[in-house]
């Protein structure tokens, strides 16, 4: 247990993505089965089993301690599993002389009975030290919040074998913690894990960005284009089990099954096939933006009014297979004839196909991408991100391959913002103030902040602007400064975003979607940026999306 | 007699009206007796001050040769008559030259323990017990919450860490009096025998301890070293520079801080810490609470710290505890214990 909880703290702390890679997978390549597979399955949050409730720990501890101490405690440190864990009185003469794995643990509570729970604690508790204990609670609590995804701990356990993270992911849903024939494999004394899953995910095909002048060395008589929604990538599957009896699963673009999320969309998926798609809320026939979805998303229940009041669509991309037949190696153009003859005979609202947008030179396809109200989309149109451009002849391979499939999105909104406050930032740029927030300027001739942006400028211009930070501070506020912002004097940033909302947690009302730095504006004086009414008006042309 | 008719606390410090002087002072006054070379109980200015040697050095190193009117050394164990009082000082086990206070009149005994710790240290004399009637105790880790556990389990990790990220560079954050050099005396202890490399600030404190004859290996400053070659590295820096202009040098580094407070996750959070190591030079809680308790002392005073929690305990056992409310000791690991240097906005 206590190397786990080292591992739990170290990648808890670590804020680079590799880093955490390469410390879980030194866990797992030091720890021994079955210990590692539980770990595993509990990062990946593959663990099920009667959690303990913060009322059963803190009677606990209730019973061990001066009440006072453990409120001045607990107000100090502010976390309940970690002040139990710190403050677990422990009498060293009666220490057990083995203290507890992560293998006793999970095996023991997926037997346990309720009642057994609290004597089962003490004894873990008595026979752990501080970070043992902690880890513990926060697995018997199943509040591990560790800031690791199940992605990033399957990429570690593939790196165990030099194997691409999707080699793991494909054979995932076939496997059960401890996992002993994943590790086999991996470590080169077993046959590689079938995926004995009867609605297993395939590794997504990605696209490569495009720009405009790129489509000079492309051939348009080789391209099909399609509309990029805006709504979130996933993938379909439905197949036969051992008893002929159907199983459908949806998963997000990284493999991980999201059908809990839907459970609206899975009678629809009745046939035996798998589509790659999108995820969309339909609403009177309209594509709602992606505001809408995200409200949907950002609920944690899935209730019957949540899932009337934003229905649930699959708007269809690709055929992967059907009838139980692979056709990931079929070319794109003969793929979407037999889509477009799956989706007519599904004949189901909830799923229909992406049409085509038909053009014969490129010049046509600008302009559609330009007004895609006009090109095709009508009335779904502020719902298009942009168009994707896929070869006729492209066999569906997994990754993202330069040249069979390109991404071409819309351009960004742009507005001219000031710099008001910088903040420090993590890791690599803990000596760099790189989260700026930015304003512009409202009916009083005040700055007001529209937005905070920590992306979009190179390492040069990163430097430009903390040194700019460092010599223009007016105030000092723990990691963030507050930086010379007037008419005059100030730094003008060209700040580009992919949309806007209402919103009422931000005093200017309004919050933009993915805003980045696009271009550091010297020359621009500040009394010269944007003002609030350009938000505003751009607000209102997005606010025409049919409600 | 009453306690209070041999020591008097004030808000700046400890005073003794029949010894004619005041204990670690934060403010200038006659006669000053110090603990220890932290800036917070040695202050400069003072008109006498009585301390031990290395303690003494240490004052002069950070102030100058003029630190105080006059200065007098005082051996561990020594006893000294300042006017109506006895006064002795012995091992704190904090930093070089730590002592605790024992002040001493018609069979009364006080101990001014300034800051320490029970647990051993390759740096400095090891803690002595000394039995008396009023114990005053600091309290920076008096929460049960502090377990400060040992200091080589913390020096394993941060190895275990060079180990598995050798292209990168590991910071250590370190106190520059005491907690720089314990920590370099663990990696020593634990085998490691790489050049250690050193922050500017820690260079006269650090060359101090060797010379009083702590074997800390090869430490080198870092300065001039080519970023590449410090790939794989330990250097020991004050906490503030991790996040310094200065830490541009180092190739993608692994920010470590070794301090008590490290104990608890949302201190290290605050601090962006990647590596918290446990070392502490306060006693934890059980360390307080064993130490007072082995004292036999029937009263506690509580100069600094998380006074609440130790009165309640003391309270709790049938002791009389009072917090002092000293202003001004703080705790080292939230400061540099450096001289302010050049403003953060000058390109170093
Ligand atoms: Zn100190």
């Amino acid at each position: 247990m206590n190397r786990f909880a080292e591992l739990l703290d170290r990648i808890a702390y670590e804020p680079g993505r590799n880093n955490k890679i390469r410390l879980v997978a030194d866990y797992l390549r030091k720890t021994e089965d079955p210990d590692r597979g539980y770990a595993l399955a509990a990062l990946t949050g593959a663990l099920t089993f009667r959690n303990a409730k913060a009322g059963m720990i803190r009677a606990l501890i209730a019973e061990r301690v001066d009440p006072h101490l453990f409120e001045l405690s607990y107000d100090y440190v502010g976390d309940l599993s970690e002040t139990v864990a710190l403050m677990w009185p422990v009498d060293e003469s009666k220490r057990a002389n083995r203290t507890p794995t992560v293998t006793d643990v999970v095996e023991t509570l997926s037997t346990l009975g309720k009642a057994e729970l609290p004597a089962q604690m003490t004894r873990w508790l008595d026979a752990l030290d501080e970070n043992g204990r902690w880890a513990l609670l926060k697995l018997v609590t199943g509040s591990m919040r560790i800031g690791v995804s199940a992605r990033l701990a399957k990429t570690a356990a593939a790196s165990l074998g030099d194997k691409a993270p999707d080699e793991v992911e494909i054979i995932w849903p076939g496997l059960e913690p401890p996992y002993l024939e994943l590790f086999a494999w991996l470590e080169g004394r077993g046959d590689k894990p079938l995926n004995l899953d009867p609605a297993p995910f395939r590794p997504a095909m990605l696209a490569h960005a495009l720009e405009e002048p790129d489509l000079a060395s492309l051939n348009a008589a080789e391209f099909t284009a399609e509309w990029k929604w805006d709504g979130i990538r996933v993938q379909a599957v439905c197949g036969n089990d051992e008893d002929g009896k159907p199983v459908t699963r949806l998963y997000s673009r990284t493999g991980e099954d999201i059908s809990k999320s839907f459970p609206d969309l899975l009678p629809s998926l009745r046939l035996p096939a798998a589509i790659d798609g999108e995820l969309l809320i339909l609403r009177e026939g309209r594509v709602q933006s992606f505001n809408v979805l995200q409200q949907r998303l950002n609920r944690k229940s899935v209730t019957p009014k949540l899932t009337s009041e934003f229905p649930i669509h699959m708007r269809a991309y690709d055929l992967l297979s059907l009838d139980g037949t692979d056709m990931r190696d079929v070319p794109f153009e003969e793929r979407r004839a037999r889509l477009d003859a799956f989706i007519k005979k599904l004949n189901d609202p909830r799923i229909d196909i992406s049409s085509l947008v038909l053009f014969e030179t490129w010049d046509q396809l600008i302009a559609a991408r330009a007004d895609p109200a006009q090109g095709g989309a009508g009335l779904d149109a502020e719902a298009v991100e942009g168009v994707m451009l896929k070869r006729r002849d492209s066999v569906y391979s997994p990754g993202r391959p330069k040249g069979p499939w390109w991404k071409w999105k819309r351009d960004p909104m742009i507005i001219d913002a000031v710099l008001m406050y910088a903040q420090r930032g993590h890791g690599k740029r803990s000596s760099f103030y790189s989260d700026y927030t930015f304003g512009v300027w409202n009916a009083e001739d005040a700055l007001v902040p529209v937005g905070k942006a920590y992306f979009g400028f190179t390492d040069e211009e990163l430097k430009e602007i903390d040194k700019f930070v460092r010599r223009n501070t007016v105030n000092k506020y723990g990691p963030v400064r507050e930086v010379t912002h007037n008419a005059e004097v100030g730094l003008v940033l060209e700040v580009a975003f992919e949309g806007l909302q209402r919103s009422s947690r931000h005093k200017s009302g309004v919050a933009m979607r993915f805003p980045r730095i696009s271009r550091l504006r010297w020359d621009k004086p500040p009394r010269d940026a944007d003002r609030l009414e350009t938000l505003e008006k751009m607000l209102a042309r997005s606010d025409k999306v049919p409600a | 007699m009453r306690p209070e008719d041999i020591l008097v606390p004030t808000p700046s410090g400890v005073c003794c009206k029949p010894g004619g002087f005041h204990i670690d002072p934060t403010h200038p006054v006659d006669k000053a007796l110090i603990t220890h070379g932290h800036a917070d109980h040695a202050r400069p200015g003072h008109g006498s001050v009585l301390a031990t040697a290395e303690t003494l050095e240490i004052m002069r190193l950070r102030y100058g040769e003029d630190f105080a009117g006059s200065s007098q050394v005082i051996k561990y164990g020594e006893v000294l008559k300042l006017g109506d009082t006895t006064v002795s000082y012995h091992p704190a086990g904090h930093v070089l030259g730590s002592a605790q206070i024992k002040v001493e009149r018609k069979g009364l005994r006080i101990v001014a323990s300034g800051d320490y710790k029970d647990v051993p240290d390759p740096t400095c004399l090891p803690f002595e017990l000394v039995p008396c009637d009023v114990f005053i105790t600091e309290a920076t880790f008096g929460l049960p919450v502090f377990r400060h556990h040992d200091a080589d389990g913390e020096v394993a990790k941060l190895l275990a860490s060079v180990e598995l990220f050798p292209e990168r560079a590991h910071l250590v954050g370190a106190y520059s009096l005491g907690k720089a050099q314990r920590v370099m005396a663990l990696l020593r202890a634990a085998g490691y025998d790489k050049t250690i490399y050193l922050h500017g600030a820690m260079e006269k404190i650090t060359a101090y301890y060797q010379f009083s004859g702590i074997d800390l290996g090869n430490v080198e400053l870092v300065k001039g070293h080519k970023k590449s070659d410090l790939a794989g590295t330990i250097t020991i820096c004050p906490p503030s520079a991790m996040t310094d202009v200065w830490s541009r040098r180092f190739p993608d580094p692994v920010a470590a801080f070794a301090s008590g407070w490290m104990r608890v996750r949302a201190r290290a959070r605050q601090r962006g810490i990647s590596l918290p190591l446990v070392i502490s030079d306060h006693a934890d809680w059980d360390g307080l609470v064993k130490t007072i308790s082995a004292t036999g002392c029937s009263e506690v005073w509580v100069t600094h710290g998380q006074e609440d929690a130790l009165v309640h305990w003391a309270q709790s056992r049938g002791m009389k505890a009072r917090p002092l409310d000293i202003v001004g000791y703080g705790d080292e690991d939230d400061s540099d214990g450096v001289a302010p240097g050049p403003a953060e906005g000058a390109e170093a």
